[in-house]
C-alpha cells in the first residue's frame, strides 16, 4: 500500500508538550476536530491481551498516514505471565507528530487500560490532565484486588485529575460479534481490535491497512477474521456515535521532517536484517547465519530465514558457541557470515571471537544488547555490553564496535560493519539492544544506486618471492594499507594453507613459539584496528557550548530530545554522537578538548565513560540509568542543565 | 566389507577431481611433523595421506578441520586447507564449512577429550544432522596434550595425575554414544592395522553425511598399550571381532567363536561355534535402517580388558543429508519466489511517499 504526503506547509518544531494548533467546532450535534502536532499513547493490558498487534497496527496506520513516529513496546519476558497480574502487564507506546521526533515520548497523553492492572502499573507514567481509556468490565472488585485496588479507582475520585473514558470494551465487543458463530472466550478475545477500532477513530487513522492485515492473518479462519473485522469497525463507529469521546483529533503528516523519498515503518531488527541481506548483495558473497535462539536477537533469525531466494543460508545452531563456530567455517569459506545473540551469547561466543581475531576473517557479530549480568532482564534494553564487547576475550584481541542510533539506523550499521569486516579481515561487534530492535520509525527507503560497493578479491595466486625465486602463497603477507591479510578460499589451487588459534609467523601463518615474532603479531593486530578508517564524528554546537554531551548507540533520541529542548530554553550545549566506539575517530581528542565538560548519559554505569577517562584523560561526567527502559528527554535535560550550571 | 553405495558417487560429484594423477607426497605439507615419536598419530597420517591420492579429489577442494589436543595438529601436515581452530568447536566450524560450500570434501580430527568431553555437543549434534562430514576421532583414553589427566573413555579406576585414587566416572564407548546420537555411518579401527584402517576411511568417504571412525590410538607417552590386546597377534585374534556386512559375525583361532542372539533378552552374546548352532550366528548388516543390533554390537566389548571388541563399520545407513537439503530449500524458495530482489524486499508493507 503507498500513499502520497506532499511536503506543502512548514510546521515549528514542537519541543513543548503536545499543543493544540487547530480546533475545527462544528455546529450541534457534529463532533468538534482538534488538530495536534503530537501525541503519545500507551496501550496496556494483560501480555495476552494482544497489546502488542494492537500498538503495531496503530504504528502501521500512522506510519502510512505520513507521521513522524516512535514506539517503546514493552512486555514481560514471560509468555504468559499470571493474568491480572502487574508483572503480567505488557505495554505499547506510541509518539507520533505533524513533525520530526526522536523518541517514543516520556508521558503518554493518552492510556488505553485493558484492566486494573494495566492501570496500575501505568498511571504513574501520566501527567495530570491526561486521557484514560478503560475497560470498565475488567474492573471487577477481584481484579482490583488482585492489584491492591481497595476502593474502585473509577469511582473513588483518585482519576479525578484526569480525563476519564469509562468503556465497557468486553461488553460491547460481545455484543458487537453476538451474531457470529463463537462462544463468548472466543469473541472476547477480539476487544484489542475494538479498541483499535475506537483509537482509530479518535485519532482519524486510515483504516484500509489493519482490515487488509486482518485478512491476511486469519486468512484460514474466515469467522475469526470476519469477527476481528466486526470488532475493528465496532470501535470505530462506537467512537463515532457515542457522546462520552466528544472531540477527535487530527495530526497532520509530517511533511518537513522528512526529506523526499519513499518510507516505511520500521523496527531496528528488522533495520538490520534488511543490512545484512544488502551487504551481501553490495558484497557479492552468500549470507550465512549461525545462531541460536534469544531475546531480544531471535527476530534477526527468524527474518533472515524467510530470504532464501536471497541465496542466505540460516543455521539454527545447537548452542551460541555453534552458532558462531559455523558462521567463522563459512567466513573460512568465502561466506558473509553472521552471529546473532544478546549479551549471555557473546559471553559464550568470546573463545570464537578471539579464533576469528588470529585468523584474520570477517565475521559479524550482532549483540541485541538487555539487561544483565547473567540472564538479567530479557526484554528490557541496557547497553552495558560495551566493555565486553570491547575486552570480553583471552589476550590481547582487539575487535572493531560499532553501534547504531535508532532502529532505521540498523541498516546503515549493519552495511558499515560488514564494510570493516570484509575490508580489514576482522570479527566486528554490531550493539544494538532491545529498544532499538523492538522500537521502530519511519525510514527512508534507499535507491540500490546509493547503496556502498562492499566487493572483495579473494587471493587467486601466490603473493610473495623467495630468496630462491620461488612464487609463493603467505597467508599472512599483509595489505600495507589496511594490514589486512589476503583471504583465500578453499577451492582456490595453489593456496593450499593451513591456520589455526596458535601463533603464526608472520607472513607465511606457521606455528611460532618465537618471542619476537609474538610481540610483533600482537603489535600488528592491534594496529590494523586502530588503523580503521572511520568518518569524524560531527558536533552538533550552535551556540558555541562550553558543555559537550556525547553519547553511543540507542542514547541518541532521548539525547537529541534533551538537547532541543534545552536550547529552546535558551541553554548552550553540544552534542556528538559516536557511532564507531573502537576505534575512536580521529577528531575524537581534539573534540574532547574543545570543551569544558563533557557529560556522557549511558544505560549502564559508565562504560564509555570509562574508555574516554583512560583513552584521553578527559574528566568525563557519567550519568546512568539502568531500569531496563530508555532515557527520557525531560529529565535527561534536568540533568544536563545540571551540568551545564555545575 | 567396502560396499560403498552408489548414491554416494552423487555427493563426492560435487567435488572437482584432480586434474593430474596424485601420489602421497602430494599430501604432505612442509611442516615438520611434531608428535612424540612412536605416537599413534603418525600411522594415522601416513594412512590417511596414502589413501587421499585414491579419492582422486582436487586437493584444494579438500579441508581438514580440528579442534585441540595432539590428534587436533593433523591439519598442519596435510598439503590441503585446513584450519586448527579451538578446544572442541571443529564439528561446529566444519558445519558452517561443509552446509556454505557443497563442492568441499571436509574432514574434521579430533580426540577423544575434544570430541566427547569439551566438544561432546557439537558432535552429537553433528551426528544427529548428518552434515556431509568425515570425523575422525583419535581415543588413546588419556588426555595427551595437558599431560596425562584421565578422559572421558578412560577405563574406570584409572590412575592419572588428576585422579591418584582411580577416576570415578564411567567412561563413553564412542560407536555406542554415536549410534545414540542417530550417525547414520559409524566404524572403529585400530592405528597400527593400516589395511583395515585404509578400509575404513574409504567405506567413510563414501558416505554420504556424517561419518564418524573412532581410531584407537596409542599414546606412548602416557597410555602406552592401552590396545595392545588388540594388537598383539595371538590375542588380537581371541580379542578382536572383524564385522564385515553380509557375513556370519566369527572371530578367534578358526573362527572358532560367533555371536549369536539371546532368544529370550534379544541381547548379543559370544559363543563358540558348534554344528548345532552355526546356523545361529549373526550375519552383520550395517545397513539395517534400526540401529537396535548395531548399538548391541557396540557393547559387545568388555571396556576393560577390550575382549571382544568389534571393529570395522558398525553402521552405514542412507538418510537425508543436512547440507543437500539446506542447498534444496534454498533452489526450491527460488523456484517459488524467483531470485531474491533487494529493491522489492527494502521496499516491502506499507511504504509512503514524500514529494517535493
Amino acid at each position: 500500500m503507498t500513499s502520497q504526503v506532499s511536503r506543502t506547509t512548514e510546521q515549528a518544531d514542537g519541543t513543548a508538550d503536545g499543543t493544540v494548533v487547530g480546533e475545527q467546532r462544528k455546529p450541534g450535534g457534529v463532533k468538534s476536530v482538534r488538530r495536534l502536532d503530537r501525541v503519545i499513547i500507551r496501550f496496556a493490558g494483560d501480555s495476552g491481551d494482544g497489546m502488542q498487534l494492537t500498538g503495531d497496527r496503530f504504528t502501521s496506520e500512522t506510519a502510512s498516514f505520513g507521521n513522524d513516529l516512535s514506539t517503546l513496546p514493552n512486555f514481560p519476558a514471560e509468555i504468559r505471565a499470571p493474568a491480572g497480574t502487574l508483572p503480567g502487564v505488557s505495554s505499547f507506546q506510541l509518539h507520533f507528530a505533524d513533525h520530526d521526533i526522536l523518541t517514543p515520548g516520556d508521558a503518554p497523553n493518552v492510556l488505553v487500560a485493558m484492566n486494573p492492572a494495566a492501570l496500575k502499573a501505568n498511571i504513574g507514567d501520566l501527567p495530570r490532565g491526561a486521557e484514560i481509556i478503560v475497560n470498565t468490565d475488567e474492573f471487577t472488585k477481584r481484579a482490583m484486588q488482585k492489584v491492591g485496588y481497595d476502593t474502585s479507582p473509577l469511582e473513588d475520585g483518585s482519576l479525578d485529575g484526569y480525563s476519564l473514558h469509562p468503556v465497557p470494551l468486553t461488553t460491547l465487543t460481545v455484543e458487537a460479534l453476538k451474531e457470529f458463530d463463537l462462544t463468548r472466550k472466543e469473541a472476547e478475545r477480539s476487544k484489542n481490535m475494538f479498541a483499535l477500532g475506537l483509537l482509530s477513530w479518535m485519532y482519524h487513522r486510515p483504516t484500509e491497512g489493519t482490515e487488509k492485515f486482518l485478512a491476511q492473518k486469519f486468512a484460514r479462519k474466515p469467522e475469526v477474521m470476519k469477527a476481528n473485522l466486526a470488532a475493528f469497525r465496532a470501535g470505530w463507529n462506537f467512537g463515532e456515535t457515542t457522546e462520552d469521546f466528544a472531540v477527535s483529533y487530527e495530526i497532520a503528516p509530517a511533511t518537513t521532517a522528512f526529506p523526499v523519498g519513499t518510507y516505511r515503518n520500521i523496527s531496528g531488527n528488522l533495520a538490520l536484517a534488511y543490512g545484512l541481506v544488502t551487504a551481501s548483495r553490495q558484497a557479492d558473497l552468500p549470507l550465512f547465519l549461525g545462531s541460536y535462539p534469544i531475546t531480544p536477537a531471535s527476530d534477526i533469525l527468524h527474518e533472515l530465514s524467510k530470504h532464501k531466494n536471497f541465496g542466505v543460508r540460516t543455521f539454527q545452531a545447537e548452542d551460541e558457541i555453534a552458532g558462531i563456530g559455523a558462521a567463522l567455517g563459512a567466513a573460512f569459506g568465502g561466506a558473509l557470515a553472521v552471529t546473532t545473540t544478546s549479551g549471555p551469547g557473546v559471553a559464550l561466543k568470546a573463545e570464537t571471537v578471539g579464533l576469528a581475531v588470529s585468523l584474520e576473517l570477517p565475521l559479524l557479530v550482532v549483540d541485541i544488547q538487555r539487561g544483565g549480568p547473567s540472564t538479567g532482564l530479557p526484554t528490557k534494553t541496557e547497553q552495558a555490553d560495551l566493555l565486553q564487547a570491547m575486552y570480553g576475550r583471552n589476550g590481547e584481541a582487539p575487535v572493531p564496535v560499532i553501534a547504531p542510533r535508532t532502529p532505521a539506523d540498523c541498516f546503515e550499521a549493519a552495511l558499515e560493519a560488514a564494510r570493516i569486516a570484509l575490508t580489514y579481515r576482522t570479527p566486528v561487534m554490531l550493539l544494538s539492544d532491545g529498544y532499538l530492535a523492538n522500537g521502530s520509525e519511519p525510514w527512508r527507503i534507499p535507491e540500490l544506486t546509493e547503496l556502498p560497493d562492499l566487493r572483495v578479491q579473494f587471493a587467486d595466486g601466490p603473493n610473495h618471492t623467495l630468496d630462491d625465486g620461488t612464487e609463493v602463497f603467505w597467508p599472512y603477507k599483509r595489505d600495507p594499507q589496511t594490514l589486512a591479510r589476503p583471504w583465500a578460499v578453499p577451492g582456490t589451487p595453489g593456496l593450499e594453507h593451513r591456520i589455526g588459534g596458535i601463533e603464526k609467523q608472520d607472513g607465511t601463518g606457521n606455528i611460532s613459539y618465537d618471542p619476537a615474532n609474538h610481540d610483533f603479531m600482537v603489535r600488528t593486530r592491534q594496529a590494523k584496528i586502530d588503523g580503521i578508517e572511520v568518518p569524524d564524528v560531527e558536533v552538533d554546537d550552535p551556540d558555541g557550548a562550553r558543555t559537550l554531551v556525547l553519547g553511543w548507540g540507542s542514547t541518541y533520541g532521548p539525547i537529541t530530545a534533551a538537547v532541543r529542548r534545552l536550547r529552546a530554553a535558551g541553554e548552550a550545549i553540544a552534542q556528538a554522537h559516536l557511532r564507531h566506539l573502537n576505534p575512536f575517530p580521529k577528531n575524537l581528542a581534539a573534540v574532547l578538548k574543545s570543551y569544558d565538560k563533557v557529560v556522557i548519559p549511558e544505560m549502564n554505569l559508565g562504560q564509555l565513560a570509562t574508555l574516554i577517562r583512560a583513552r584521553y584523560l578527559v574528566d568525563a561526567h557519567s550519568y546512568n540509568q539502568v531500569n531496563g527502559m530508555p532515557f527520557k528527554a525531560e529529565q535527561l535535560a534536568a540533568a544536563l542543565k545540571e551540568a551545564i550550571h555545575d | 566389507m567396502t560396499d560403498v553405495t552408489d548414491a554416494t558417487e552423487g555427493l563426492l560429484q560435487l567435488v572437482p577431481k584432480a586434474e593430474a594423477r596424485q601420489s602421497m607426497k602430494d599430501f604432505k605439507s612442509d611442516q615438520e611433523v611434531r608428535w612424540c615419536p612412536g605416537c599413534g598419530d603418525y600411522a594415522i597420517l601416513a594412512a590417511v595421506q596414502g589413501f587421499m591420492p585414491e579419492l582422486g579429489l582436487a586437493r584444494e577442494n579438500i579441508v581438514f578441520v580440528s579442534g585441540i589436543g595432539c590428534s587436533s595438529r593433523f591439519p598442519y601436515y596435510m598439503n590441503t586447507y585446513g584450519m586448527h581452530s579451538i578446544h572442541g568447536r571443529a564439528p561446529a566450524i566444519a558445519t558452517g564449512l561443509a552446509t556454505s560450500r557443497r563442492d568441499l570434501s571436509v574432514w574434521v580430527v579430533t580426540g577423544d577429550g575434544d570430541a566427547l568431553s569439551i566438544g561432546g555437543n557439537h558432535l552429537i549434534h553433528a551426528l544427529r544432522r548428518n552434515v556431509n562430514l568425515k570425523i575422525l576421532l583419535f581415543n588413546n583414553r588419556i588426555y595427551g596434550l595437558t599431560k596425562g589427566q584421565y578422559s572421558p573413555t578412560s577405563e574406570v579406576g584409572k590412575i592419572t595425575k588428576s585422579t591418584p585414587m582411580g577416576s570415578l566416572d564411567a567412561p563413553f564407548n564412542p560407536v555406542s554414544l554415536a549410534i545414540g546420537a542417530e550417525a547414520s555411518f559409524v566404524a572403529r579401527t585400530i592405528d597400527s592395522d593400516r589395511k583395515h584402517l585404509t578400509e575404513v576411511l574409504r567405506a567413510a568417504a563414501a558416505h554420504p553425511g556424517t561419518a564418524l571412525i573412532e581410531i584407537y590410538q596409542n599414546c606412548n607417552i602416557f597410555n602406552d598399550g592401552a590396545f595392545d590386546a588388540l594388537k598383539d597377534k595371538q590375542s588380537a585374534e581371541e580379542a578382536m571381532i572383524r564385522l564385515e556386512h553380509g557375513q556370519p559375525i566369527r572371530f578367534g583361532a578358526d573362527r572358532a567363536r560367533g555371536v549369536v542372539r539371546d532368544r529370550l533378552t534379544g541381547d548379543l552374546r559370544v559363543v563358540d561355534v558348534t554344528a548345532d548352532n552355526e546356523s545361529e550366528i549373526l550375519v552383520h548388516d550395517a545397513h539395517s535402517p534400526s540401529p537396535t543390533t548395531a548399538f548391541a554390537l557396540s557393547r559387545l566389548a568388555d571396556p576393560d580388558t577390550l575382549h571382544n571388541t568389534p571393529v570395522g563399520v558398525f553402521r552405514a545407513v542412507e538418510r537425508p543429508v543436512y547440507d543437500v537439503q539446506m542447498s534444496e530449500q534454498l533452489d526450491t524458495a527460488v523456484a517459488q519466489h524467483g531470485k531474491g530482489d533487494l529493491a522489492a524486499l527494502l521496499a516491502g508493507g506499507d511504504t509512503w511517499t514524500v514529494v517535493g
